[in-house]
């Protein structure tokens, strides 16, 4: 199956999702420090790249999970930028009410059906989407998000068996940033490519450069046209860097920062509106219009949080249990 | 009226909710085989192997899986075997599907049923004979059910399926084969509903599962033996607990046993203790007495099992101790 070429149309909203992310990103770390969101924070600055080449592709209808650096991913599958910044802020405007918070995102309306903070807890849960799509005949699919340090737990393991064996339109994504939390993927485990973990179950996968937004899209692009049609699962392990700590105050003292110049030629909005300008898609004009747009954008939404009222303490006993 | 067993009340139970609604599908280890028990017996034939799936060996997957399931819009119904095993499904039940509806501020609702069994009395072993059901009843998002009877176990079932909530749905496996009346079709039973089995005016005894029938034994022996009317009150749910029954009778009878296969150190007697104790204290004639298994695991060894359990001798001692001492 070949996904068509990027066009300028798409690519321009590839690279507004991109800025969107990494501006809210780099936000919240300031709010963080300011004690204006609350609890654990992990950001995703630099892996925005797979975020939105995949959820750029997705409907509303398909499942979409991640788990504890979730941010992009809502804000990629169209969860509005206001009620997610109120949620990190714990208001009644938040996307869950101001409950779950940053690792506990659900924007059910578009299909971003949850986050978790407990590494690779989400895996399994997309499969069980991936099973209802099925047993209701629908062409949706499931994708779930996860870093490599959940591929060591035994939920990813049982759910990677289950998926082939019972051959469902779920899309791992592996956004394997080289760190599991504080240490890297060598201390962790001696297979190095997380696609090659799955290579026994015989499905498809592949491992690309997750800074390259062309090639996220194209590879993610096949395995959903073939998911589409009732085929599965897939896996596709994107290569990433995580320019912050594991969290939000983690002094990072395990490793040493990326070079600047070094990620200049990395970085997936820079790479991504460079093939732009050489394309003839964009004009200086135009990308910083995209970053001030973003900005702006997540202005916005730390002024519709900040205005936005704390829940009631009784939405706690009203939450507990659905009525019916 | 028909008498059936408590095993093909829950078989049937399911029967009727999957052809009643097509959202509503089993999936477990060997379901499709119909399980150690026969719980699922037959239910692949009806309903094809798309709605009776069998699984892996892989309590946190599948428990995964049934949560997205039911949060994706269908009626899950997950066997875990054992209870036992339940340990290695905590994760996904008690992070995910008991939080989700919460955590997401009411946008999921996870209408999941999860079927286990547990009880000793079969030489299981420590490993296939335990009564967790207190771990589940302090999570909050959960459900917890304890049918005793076959028309409850039918009833409630059918309440739990058709629950938005996760429920967890504990049979015992030595009620399994025993037999009562269940209509056809079953009523439904609600969830949170006690039932009174035995009335009776000198002390209520609050008894779950299996202990339900050694109760019941006991009383009869109470009765004839030392002329005690004991009252007896099947809970049938823990969470949410019907407390208003169990109170109106502590206020009549002012005494109160608790009795459960459970180990009691921790076990459900404890909670409901201390919700009687502070509703009903000026009631109460004497302390609140519970009866359990010891603090230790489940012996293999047939005769150290059999000390090991409590059932109707230690409920009958129990209520003896309790109106000669006040």
């Amino acid at each position: 199956m070949v996904v068509p070429p990027l066009g300028r149309e798409e690519a321009s909203g590839l690279l507004a999702t991109m800025w969107r992310i990494r501006a809210f990103e780099e936000r919240v770390g300031r709010l963080k420090q300011a004690d204006e969101v609350h609890g654990l924070v992990h950001l995703s600055v630099g892996q925005e790249g797979v975020a939105a080449a995949v959820c750029a592709q997705l409907r509303d209808d398909d499942a979409v999970y991640s788990g504890h650096r979730a941010h992009g991913h809502a804000i990629a599958k169209g969860a509005s930028l206001e009620r997610t910044m109120a949620e990190l802020m714990g208001r009644d405007t938040g996307l869950c009410r101001g409950l779950g918070g940053s690792m506990h995102l659900v924007d059910a309306e578009h299909g971003f059906m949850g986050a978790t903070g407990v590494v690779g807890g989400t895996i399994p849960i997309a499969l069980g989407s991936a099973l209802a799509a099925g047993l209701s005949g629908a062409d949706s699919v499931a994708v779930v998000f996860f870093g490599d340090g959940a591929v060591q737990a035994g939920h990813f393991n049982e759910t990677v068996n289950l998926a082939a064996l019972w051959q469902l339109p779920l899309i791992l994504v592996c956004e394997n940033n080289g760190f599991a939390e504080f240490t890297p993927r060598s201390a962790h485990t001696v297979v190095e490519r997380v696609s090659d973990v799955v290579a026994p179950y015989g499905f498809e996968r592949a491992t690309v450069d997750g800074n390259d937004v062309l090639a996220v899209r194209e590879a993610f692009g096949a395995y959903l046209a073939s998911a589409r049609a009732g085929n599965g699962p897939f896996l596709l392990e994107c290569l990433v860097e995580r320019l912050r700590g594991h969290y939000e105050g983690d002094p990072g003292k395990y490793r040493e920062a990326i070079a600047a110049a070094d990620w200049q030629q990395r970085d997936p909005i820079l790479r991504l509106q460079r093939h732009g300008v050489a394309q003839g898609w964009f004009d200086e004009a135009a990308l910083a219009a995209a970053e001030s747009e973003a900005v702006a954008a997540v202005e916005a939404a730390v002024r519709f949080g900040r205005e936005s009222p704390f829940p009631a303490p009784g939405l706690i006993e009203q939450m507990v249990y659905a009525d019916g | 009226m028909a008498e059936t067993t408590y095993i093909k009340a829950i078989t049937r139970a399911l029967a009727t909710a999957m052809r009643a609604d097509d959202r509503v599908f089993v999936l477990g280890e060997d379901v499709a085989e119909g399980g150690p028990y026969t719980a699922t017996a037959g239910l692949v034939d009806e309903f094809g192997p798309a709605r009776v799936i069998n699984t892996p060996i892989s309590e946190a997957a599948i428990t995964g899986v049934a949560i997205g399931a039911a949060q994706s819009g269908m009626r899950p119904v997950l066997e875990i075997m054992f209870i036992d095993f339940i340990t290695l499904a905590l994760d996904q039940l008690v992070n995910g599907a008991a939080k989700a509806h919460f955590m997401s501020g009411g946008q999921l609702t996870v209408p999941l049923v999860l079927r286990t069994q547990g009880g000793a009395g079969y030489r299981g072993g420590a490993q296939h004979s335990q009564s967790l059901e207190s771990w589940l009843s302090h999570v909050p998002g959960l459900k917890v059910v304890m049918p005793s009877r076959p028309s409850d176990a039918a009833g409630l079932l059918a309440s739990a399926i058709a629950d938005p909530n996760p429920v967890v749905f504990i049979e015992n496996k030595t009620l399994y084969f025993r037999t009562g009346d269940v209509p056809e079709p079953a009523p439904a039973v609600p969830i949170g509903s006690a039932a009174t089995l035995r009335e009776g005016r000198d002390v209520t005894i609050v008894a779950l599962s299996r202990l339900v029938h050694d109760t019941l034994a006991a009383a009869d022996r109470l009765a004839a033996e030392d002329g005690i009317e004991a009252e007896v009150i099947d809970p049938r749910t823990l969470v949410p607990l019907d407390l208003d029954a169990i109170v109106a009778s502590v206020q009549r009878t002012g005494r109160l046993v608790i009795a459960h296969e459970a180990v009691e150190h921790g076990g459900f007697g404890a909670e409901i203790a201390a919700q009687v104790g502070a509703a009903a204290f000026d009631f109460l004639d004497a302390p609140i007495v519970r009866v359990g298994a010891p603090f230790a695991p489940i012996p293999l060894s047939p005769p150290l099992e059999d000390a090991y359990l409590p059932g109707a001798e230690e409920v009958v001692g129990a209520v003896r101790a309790m109106l000669i001492s006040s």
